[in-house]
């Protein structure tokens, strides 16, 4: 990464994500200003900010999360793979095959184990019994959660620890082959040797996955990420490569965010 | 006296009153209970379950009310229920917005807290009256009208209680509202809707008013949809204000039956959902 540290991050990587000038208004508060931003492919970037900044906001526009409820609206352009997800032909279950979510409480649905797994599966692909194990193994695999669970497949999700369920719920993620996974606070909940085994995943992941992860632990940031972005009050302050932004952020407020001065 | 010694003694004298409503109220559950068990007890047999509703003077059971009263919460209860679901995921899944929801919920409420009497006599007015004989499908109806406000209320409240975290991590992975809501959400609340459809039954299962005008009662074996039926709330009815002493002893007998059933209905409920309800 040290290489990387001056050079801008146009030059490096294909875009994956690209925002352009969005808005996002909760009925008539404008919680997003004219957001621009381009989100490298195979890459962890993570969005800090203090709370209210629109960071999940901004995560839950990439798989138009907000569509669920009528009054969230969000105007501008992202373009993922070069194709406009807001516009209103866009196939909101095809856009969430592609972009998988992960959440601050672990979510597991009420079923077994190995059906938290084959429920996305099935969405998309009939797979026989056989190729559904198989898939699930490799998701929990991919999870590092197998070795855990391999003999309790059949018992419930819910009866997992919560750091065991934040990672059936990422494997639940990955099993259904996105190219792009948003992660909204995923260790928040939980203890840190838990959050530990969560980084440590992502750090794995991100060979096979575009990853952005909001964080308000700026260590934790600092530990997952390539790229750093910080927001404040709705707007992008600074958005670099992570070890820039932490050693020489370019922007005061930026600073004083991260040394602990302010938020 | 200090602050600490006078907060001791308004805990004392606030839980020392909460206590003697307690024993307040279990003194009159318990008594009821002993009552019943009592004078129920007398008639209580093989023969009450094997045996007809007997004229008067002569000894017999109260088999053809069981099985009315069987049938017709059954019917009623499978009528009831898939109608009451529906209309509560409604409320809960899709009521966030518009005027039909709170209007149904509104109205709702008020068939929640409506006599039975009067859905007895709705029934009676719209369908007995026009078929010129009462008739066990006339009971079902109305019992299934009793049923359908209750699992509305207790199936949206379920639902609402499932955090919509679930549902957004559903909606997440790609999956379409009605999946989200069919193999998450509805399973998440199993335990509590199941639990309100028992509530139902219970409550259909003593009721007198509703039946009274439309199933009324039956002196034989019949399990003819649309002839009257006979059933345990209306013999003990009759028979509970007759003069002859063993048509009372059977009214008591049927009275310690329901509440049987509805006390075994409901520790079922319990051990069977016990420690099914996935927490959050």
């Amino acid at each position: 990464m040290n290489a990387a540290v001056l050079q801008p991050v146009q030059e490096i990587l294909a875009q994956k994500i690209q925002v352009k000038n969005l808005n996002f208004y909760y009925g008539g508060f404008h919680a997003l200003k004219d957001i621009n931003l381009q989100i490298p492919e195979r890459r962890v970037t993570a969005f800090i900010g203090p709370s209210g900044c629109g960071k999940s906001t901004l995560l839950r526009t990439f798989n138009r999360m907000y569509a669920l409820y009528p009054k969230q609206e969000a105007r501008g352009e992202i373009l993922i793979d070069g194709e406009d997800i807001l516009s209103p032909r866009q196939d909101l279950n095809r856009l969430r095959a592609k972009v998988g979510m992960v959440f601050q409480k672990p979510t597991p649905f009420p079923m077994s184990i190995h059906d938290n797994i084959a429920f996305g599966v099935r969405l998309y692909e009939s797979l026989s019994a056989r190729e559904m194990e198989e898939r699930v193994e490799w998701a929990l695999r991919k999870a590092a959660l197998w070795e855990e669970v391999k003999d309790k497949l059949k018992q419930s999700g819910t009866s997992l620890s919560g750091g065991q369920q934040q990672r059936l719920c990422i494997a639940r993620g990955i099993a259904v082959k996105p190219e792009v996974l948003l992660l909204d606070e995923p260790a928040s909940a939980l203890d840190p040797i838990s959050t530990g085994r969560i980084e440590e995943l992502v750090h794995e992941l991100k060979n096979d996955y575009t990853i952005v992860i909001v964080t308000h632990n700026m260590q934790q940031a600092a530990r997952v990420s390539d790229y750093t972005a910080y927001m404040y009050l709705g707007e992008m302050m600074e958005f670099g490569v992570t070890d820039e932004v932490f050693i020489k952020p370019k922007k005061k407020e930026t600073e004083d965010y991260i040394t602990g001065r302010f938020g | 006296m200090g602050l600490y010694s006078r907060r001791l003694w308004i805990n004392r004298f606030n839980l020392a009153v909460s206590l003697l409503t307690m024993l307040i109220g279990l003194f009159w559950l318990g008594w009821i209970l002993l009552t019943l068990f009592d004078a129920g007890f007398k008639a209580l047999g093989p023969a009450l379950f094997f045996t007809m509703t007997p004229p008067p003077g002569s000894s017999g059971g109260l088999s053809n009310a069981i099985a009315g009263s069987v049938i017709m919460a059954a019917m009623g209860t499978l009528i009831g229920t898939p109608i009451g679901m529906m209309a509560g995921i409604y409320l809960a899944e899709f009521g966030g917005r518009g005027w039909l929801a709170p209007v149904t919920r509104f109205i709702n409420d008020i068939l929640l807290s409506a006599p039975s009497i009067v859905v007895g006599l709705f029934v009676y007015e719209v369908y007995v009256i026009h078929t010129r004989h009462f008739s066990a499908w006339a009971g079902t109806m109305a019992l299934a009208l009793i049923v359908i406000p209750v699992v509305i209320r207790t199936t949206e409240n379920m639902l609402r209680l499932v955090p919509d975290s679930l549902r957004e991590a559903a909606a997440a992975l790609g999956a379409p509202q009605w999946k989200v809501i069919t193999l998450v959400t509805v399973r998440a609340a199993k335990a509590g809707i199941v639990t309100g459809i028992l509530l139902a039954v219970a409550r259909i299962s003593g009721e007198t008013a509703p039946l009274l005008f439309t199933a009324l009662n039956n002196q034989f074996w019949s399990l003819d949809m649309n002839q009257p039926m006979a059933n345990l709330p209306v013999v003990i009815f009759q028979f509970a204000m007759s003069p002859y002493e063993n048509w009372q002893h059977l009214a008591w007998a049927g009275a310690l039956l329901i509440t049987m059933g509805v006390l075994v209905l409901n520790i079922l409920a319990r051990v069977f959902f016990r420690n099914k309800s996935p927490t959050y």
